[in-house]
């Protein structure tokens, strides 16, 4: 565990920002709010409250949900949070997204970017969690990410729609004369019980936004909520079965033109030579204009419709420089293999004497083992896109993303435009998963509106750029290492992980002014923060850059590391002669919420019950986000491979808030792991990513799909996240149960290099 | 050129060559089908021709030939169709974009099979592809969709 002497030697690296002293100024800002972006939105007859509420005099009532709405249903329960305490139904209110604001910042989304596990409280740890909050205000940084948004809203929401709440009774009892105490709110009217007279909300808005928030907020006991806790319709869902128009493709505008990109496939490589003029002749084009950004080069092709836009981008003729990174994936395996042996390496865990308890380890008790990932694409199902306006020196971007404000920022820098005078729309996004925490697609289409003489740009990449230009998921490389004792349980456990910086790699494309200082927790995070207890225990982090950009990806370093501890402990249960799920619960007998998840796994899954021929199970527990997982795989023999039986997945969420919604990002969470266990990698040749389209890049179909069972338990005594836990645990999971299965233990990924899956 | 879509007769001054999918979208304004890879490999932008599911991404518009049906075609005047519906009781879609094209093969699977089995399901929606993992609760609805048309006799 990191400890307060290590600390103070070090510096460190906040969330996506290295800035020494930046917590105490965050500190201070923290006491002061920003202005309510909706002043500036506000329809005739319309009021606001707070930065998450406005009601009409017509009674609409508008909440504004300012997370990303990428299929995690983000939208739906942040809304509840304001409906709860507003005492409307859900279905009472339009959820929008609203404007791109410092005002809704997300404070959690760095809480835990300190190297501390979720579960260690200490002072410093919880120091840390304040002042990485703070930050988080100081920046304004409004995003999406890291399975933050609700832990952000819970209490911030549920208190603007209490606070509103009171203004509209304060307002309705100066109207009718009476005390705030003889009323009674329900489906957006106030009643005057003694009386039976009412008023709506929207007859008293007006007046009751002009009023002083309330200083003393009180909040709704759990035993009074109506809304949370109980599963929600989806308040996009309508829209989802219907096609509505509400994705970042889907936008309109009148006189648009449309585009695409056509960007350098070696990473950050200008073009050596080229040739547009047959693109430029093809029907429908407009204009061809080169992209240069710190996402790299390339060539932006406007056309008067997509398909026109598409083949001339295919059209064009050129030549891209030389990569100056290791060029295909051999080379840069190799180059993680070496910096592995050679980095210097941050021991984000280190307890005990690990270099003494391997020194005089008696061979036949020690366990050694190489664990390897490949790099892997997003793949959101909305290929990236954006639409951009310049017009009046107004800027306007319509962006299904992750991050308003920087996108505000990074776009009008290059459009040339002040940030006050860009203005962001944040779309439905067809899945984000991380990439869409990303600028480069936002920042093509303010680039390439600079050419359209006010006329908007629809700029729409192709699947083969989408998949040959993502952030990936890093590759990574660990080695891992165990003494056991006579009792078979492991006494001492060092690991040691290499893998490309996420926060450096992302820094170099946004900020390329800053540098990142001190570890970067993403390598280790999911190996080094999980809540066993052994006596000697180091996991080391070696950051080592490919030149591959590589970004977040649901999960980020859980997504392998996951599989990297919870395999390697398979290997250690099987090597000391132990159940694998009774060696967890020993090692974790420190902490009851994971106990407590395993049993309930255990029990569910029937764990330990004998399986006929050619049948087995596999069991993992990843603590990522705040949240407790464990899963179980049943895995069968079939005449077509391996086939994905069943998949129990119990998780400690502490709170659960929407337990429909929770379900499904379980098992979305797990299709997405087992999606990338069962056939996903990107490969490099020539400095380029081989992969390009579904057909040698795809995911789980429902012919392969498992059936699952999901139990949600609240034993811990915070609430973790939602959209991402699912993922870690079912790699490791799978990946055991195949050991199981056929005595075969595949040390690197995909699984499908060496089974093969029904 | 002119297609009959959603009952509607369509005029459109398309190249022969372009793809279905962007005539409706960029040319008629139908977005419903959407675009996912342009390669007919991930069912994003399935619409029906003649009742027959196709990838509309693959299919040169010149080559249309038969009535086209988009998801915004599905639903009568009285609301949603029972696929749909039963896509909403599920509670189905997580980011929804290849939900659309999710629906139009599920539709086009209940009009051939009435009562489809898991394998009839398989084969039927293999095509179509959701990065969400919302297939437990694709194959939920189109159970739920079969159970009501049998009900209903629609």
């Amino acid at each position: 565990m990191a400890s307060l002497g290590k600390i103070a030697r070090r510096t460190f690296l906040i969330g996506a920002a290295a800035v020494a002293g930046g917590v105490a100024v965050g500190y201070y800002i923290y006491r002061r709010p920003y202005p309510n972006p909706l002043e500036d939105e506000l329809a005739e007859g319309e009021a606001t409250f707070n930065p998450y509420v406005m009601i009409g005099a017509d009674n609409a009532i508008t909440v504004i949900a300012p997370r990303a709405e990428m299929g995690q249903g983000v939208a739906t329960t942040l809304a509840a949070l304001v409906a709860e305490e507003l005492d409307v139904d859900l279905d009472a209110v339009t959820v929008e997204h609203g404007p791109a604001s410092y005002a809704y910042y997300n404070s959690e989304m760095l809480a835990e970017g300190g190297p501390f596990p979720f579960f260690e409280e200490g002072v410093v740890a919880e120091l840390m969690r304040g002042g990485m909050g703070a930050f988080g205000k100081f920046l304004g940084l409004q995003g999406t990410g890291g399975s933050s948004s609700v832990r952000d809203g819970f209490d911030k929401m549920r208190a603007a729609g209490a606070a509103a709440r009171q203004m509209l009774l304060a307002a309705a009892a100066l109207r009718l004369d009476v005390e705030i105490g003889a009323l009674a709110t329900a489906n957006a009217t106030i009643t005057h019980e003694a009386s039976g007279r009412t008023l709506t909300y929207g007859e008293v808005a007006a007046d009751a936004s002009r009023l002083d928030p309330p200083s003393d907020i009180r909040l709704k006991q759990p035993a009074e909520w109506r809304l949370l806790g109980k599963a929600q319709r989806r308040t996009d869902m309508h829209a989802k079965v219907t096609g509505a128009p509400i994705f970042g493709v889907d936008v309109s505008l009148p006189d648009m033109l449309y585009a695409t990109v056509r960007m350098s496939p070696r990473f950050w490589v200008e073009p050596v030579k080229a040739d547009l003029s047959k693109a430029e002749k093809m029907p429908g084009v407009v204009k061809i204009v080169p992209i240069d950004t710190t996402y790299g080069h390339g060539f932006g092709i406007i056309a008067e419709n997509t398909w026109a836009a598409f083949r001339a981008a295919e059209a064009i003729e050129v030549e891209w420089g030389e990569a100056d990174y290791p060029q295909d994936s051999a080379a840069m395996s190799a180059f993680l293999r070496r910096a592995l042996e050679t980095g210097s390496g941050d021991a984000l865990r280190d307890d005990g004497d690990v270099d003494t308890a391997f020194a005089d380890a008696p061979r036949d008790k020690v366990v050694e083992a190489e664990y390897e990932v490949p790099f892997l694409a997003h793949a959101c199902m909305e290929p990236m896109n954006a639409t951009a306006r310049l017009k009046d020196g107004l800027l306007e971007v319509w962006s299904p993303n992750q991050m308003p404000t920087l996108t505000r920022q990074l776009c009008a820098d290059v459009a040339g435009v002040d940030t006050e005078d860009t203005r962001v729309h944040t779309t439905f996004m067809g899945g984000g998963f991380g990439r869409r925490g990303e600028m480069d697609y936002s920042m093509f289409a303010a680039l390439l509106a600079r050419e359209t003489d006010g006329r908007p740009v629809k700029v729409i990449w192709t699947r083969e750029e989408d998949i040959r230009h993502d952030t990936y998921r890093p590759a990574a490389i660990g080695r891992f290492r165990a003494r056991l004792g006579a009792d078979g349980l492991p006494e001492a456990v060092d690991m040691r992980i290499a893998s490309p910086s996420t926060i450096a790699s992302t820094l170099r494309r946004t900020f390329p002014s800053l540098s990142p200082l001190g570890p970067d927790k993403t390598i280790a995070e999911g190996a080094f923060d999980q809540p066993y207890t052994i006596p000697d225990y180091r996991v080391a982090a070696v950051k080592a850059d490919t030149g591959v950009p590589v970004g977040f990806w649901r999960s980020v370093g859980n997504s392998f590391n996951g599989y990297f501890h919870e395999s390697f402990l398979d290997e250690l249960a099987a090597a000391g002669g132990l159940d694998p799920v009774a060696m967890r619960l020993t090692l974790m007998a420190d902490h009851p919420a994971a106990v407590k998840v395993v049993e309930k796994a255990a029990a569910l899954s029937n764990w330990g019950e004998t399986l006929p021929a050619g049948r087995a199970k596999g069991f993992a527990f990843t603590l990522s986000f705040g949240s407790w997982v464990a899963e179980v795989v049943e895995v069968a023999e079939t005449d077509a491979g391996i086939r994905i039986e069943k998949v129990w997945i119990v998780a400690d969420v502490g709170t659960a808030l929407d337990p429909g919604i929770i379900e499904a990002q379980l098992t979305s969470g797990a299709i997405f792991g087992l999606s990338s266990a069962i056939g996903q990698e990107i490969t490099f040749a020539d400095g380029m990513a081989e992969q390009s389209n579904f057909h040698d890049y795809d995911a789980m179909r429902i012919h392969q799909c498992p059936a699952f069972e999901v139990a949600i338990l609240q034993n811990y005594h915070k609430m973790g996240g939602v959209g991402e836990i699912g993922t870690p645990p079912a790699v490791p999971a799978l990946a055991n149960a195949v050991f199981a299965l056929t005595g075969k233990r595949i040390r690197s990924l995909p699984l499908s290099r060496e089974v093969d899956f029904a | 050129m002119r297609l009959t879509v959603n009952g509607n007769p369509i005029e459109f001054d398309a190249d022969p060559d372009m793809p279905l999918l962007w005539a409706l979208r960029d040319l008629a304004g139908i977005t419903g089908p959407k675009f996912g890879c342009g390669i007919a490999a991930c069912g994003a932008c399935t619409v029906l021709v003649d009742g027959t599911p196709v990838r509309s991404c693959a299919l040169p518009v010149g080559l249309v030939d038969g009535d086209v049906v988009t998801i915004e075609g599905l639903a009568g005047a009285d609301g949603l169709s029972l696929v749909q519906q039963a896509w909403l009781d599920e509670q189905v879609p997580q980011c929804g974009y290849c939900q659309a094209g999710q629906i139009m093969s599920a539709h086009a699977l209940l009009q051939e099979i009435p009562e489809p089995t898991d394998e009839d399901i398989d084969n039927a929606m293999a095509g179509n592809l959701c990065r969400c993992g919302t297939y437990p609760r694709i194959r939920a609805a189109i159970k739920r969709a079969a159970a009501e048309k049998a009900r209903t006799g629609a």
